[in-house]
């Protein structure tokens, strides 16, 4: 389906993850946390990068890869992205939602 | 002679043993199977235990039992694994040499990971039931515990058996119905997934039972601590859940063998081709079961239906053929659901479980994702299923390694 975000028709899943990252941008970005009542600062871009880097290199990304990130702790990942932090971000990110779970 | 090394006597070390000792030359290879325990726990059963329905001696028998003639069976502790010498180092310095190496060594649990968990109320107040002797502490306490709040709780996925606590919270319900206390006890269900299980529909299905059940469900609980002074677990966004009784699936975690030898990822389980089961490291290193960091389900019936696909993939490895990229995550589960009842699902990388019957397409007798008590009669019968057909190599009739779709619901997405 198609989703209107900072004035751009972007492909997205029924759960409004990007279906194609090249679609991605910082403005996107930006529409997409405000979206979630996020207002983005320096550190939410340099977590958002960092989930990018790992999803690029086929990593996969948990609550306890965050712990080892070298970025953030898990106690300001909360801070940064409240409630679902690895669902949140991983949506402006622009990249698809983590499968932690088998 | 050539040799074949097996690391770990567990169900996927046991059943390879089993196969290959029947389709190796034995002029040519030698094969040794290397564990430090002596005995063989039947690890299903350690749900059934803490509620008595199961036996001490029902659940464990003396390994070596299993192992075919033919096999070297070596008891001692694996110290190093050097892949880039083909080599086993064990205690005292001893060494062997492998052409082709099997790692089987599983993953236990681990909760030295999480602040608060193992400390002094651990197996008092905090128990598990993934090991032996925490499902018999547990037993002991629920023998004689008067009632309260039972909080059923996973750490962090991946876990062996995904619907093992679930499991535990039905049993749980019908266990407390029995002893006439069930208004005693408050049950909820804490998990870190979003939902009661990883797939949807099957979520959707036990969602629904734990309701009917009235275990209420906390969900995205990622917990940072136990404060066992309090007697309440803590999670990253502050939300806390209060215990009497804090039954919990620690962190799943492959064995330090892994990580000493540096061939782990975070938690200790080896990157492994998902489809052929080779390792992605080392071309004649070869990994089965809870060991891989595959994204199947760690459980018992994903080892027996990736033994086949491995028995085949080492066979084309010696004769340097390519490896078949057969492997599609399939398994097969049991779901308890108390009352002499219980559901199966049956699903792979790819397909979701559905609803339907199984092994035969519109027939059953067994029914998918629905309860019933021949699916219960099933799960009981594996026992026996597994100790005198499985650990011996002798293939399951009607169960085929690679997941079928039919006599299964399948919505068809456009």
């Amino acid at each position: 389906m198609k989703k209107l975000i900072a004035n751009r028709e972007i492909d997205v899943n029924e759960e409004g993850y990007l279906i194609d990252f090249s679609q991605w941008n910082r403005e996107i970005g930006e529409g997409i946390a405000s979206n979630c009542d996020i207002e983005m600062t320096d550190k939410h871009w340099e977590v958002i990068e960092y989930l990018q880097d790992k999803h690029l290199k086929e990593e996969a990304l948990s609550i306890r890869g965050i712990k080892k990130s070298g970025v953030i702790n898990i106690k300001e990942f909360y801070a940064l992205f409240p409630k679902g932090p690895l669902k949140t971000s991983t949506l402006i990110a622009g990249i698809p939602k983590p499968k932690s779970c088998i | 002679m050539k040799n074949l090394v097996i690391l770990g006597a567990g169900t996927s070390g046991t059943m390879m043993a089993s196969h290959l000792v029947k389709k190796l030359p034995k002029k040519e290879w030698n094969i040794t199977i290397i564990d430090q325990y002596k005995t063989h726990y039947y690890q299903p059963g350690f749900l059934f235990l803490p509620f008595d329905i199961y036996t001490e001696e029902q659940v464990k028998k003396t390994g070596s039992k299993f192992i075919p003639k033919g096999v070297k069976y070596v008891q001692e502790k694996i110290e190093l694994i050097e892949p880039e010498f083909n080599k086993v180092v064990l205690q005292d310095d001893k060494t062997l040499n492998y052409d082709i190496l099997i790692i089987a060594t599983g993953s236990k649990i681990a909760p030295d990971e999480i602040e608060g968990m193992e400390g002094p109320e651990w197996q008092k107040s905090i128990f598990d039931f993934y090991s032996y002797e925490g499902a018999k502490a547990l037993r002991d306490k629920l023998r004689e515990w008067k009632g309260g709040k039972l909080v059923v709780h996973i750490t962090e996925m991946p876990i062996k058996c995904p619907v093992a606590p679930l499991e535990f919270a039905f049993l749980a319900d019908s266990y407390f119905k029995k002893k006439g206390m069930r208004d005693k006890v408050d049950i909820t269900y804490v998990t870190p997934l979003d939902g009661a299980f990883t797939k949807p529909k099957a979520t959707k299905a036990l969602h629904h039972l734990l309701e009917e059940k009235g275990i209420k469900e906390v969900t995205s609980f990622n917990i940072e601590r136990v404060d066992y002074e309090n007697n309440k677990i803590i999670d990253y966004a502050d939300t806390e859940v209060a215990y009497d009784l804090l039954v919990t699936v620690p962190t799943n975690m492959g064995d330090e063998l892994i990580e000493r030898s540096g061939m782990g990822d975070d938690l200790n389980f080896v990157p492994t081709h998902k489809h052929t089961l080779q390792s992605k490291n080392h071309d004649n290193v070869f990994v089965i079961g809870d060991a891989t960091n595959i994204p199947t389900s760690k459980a018992g019936s994903v080892a027996h239906f990736e033994a086949e696909i491995l028995e085949e993939n080492i066979l084309r490895y010696i004769e340097g053929k390519t490896l078949k990229e057969d492997f599609d995550g399939h398994a097969n589960c049991f779901v308890e659901t108390g009352n002499g009842k219980a559901l199966l699902i049956d699903f792979n990388y790819t397909q979701e479980p559905v609803e339907g019957t199984f092994p035969f397409p519109g027939v059953g007798p067994l029914k998918l994702l629905k309860e019933n008590k021949m699916n219960h009669l099933g799960k009981l019968a594996f026992r026996w299923i597994y100790w005198n057909m499985l650990l011996k190599g002798i293939p399951i009739p009607f169960v085929s390694s690679k997941m079928s779709t039919k006599g299964k619901r399948i919505e068809q997405t456009a």
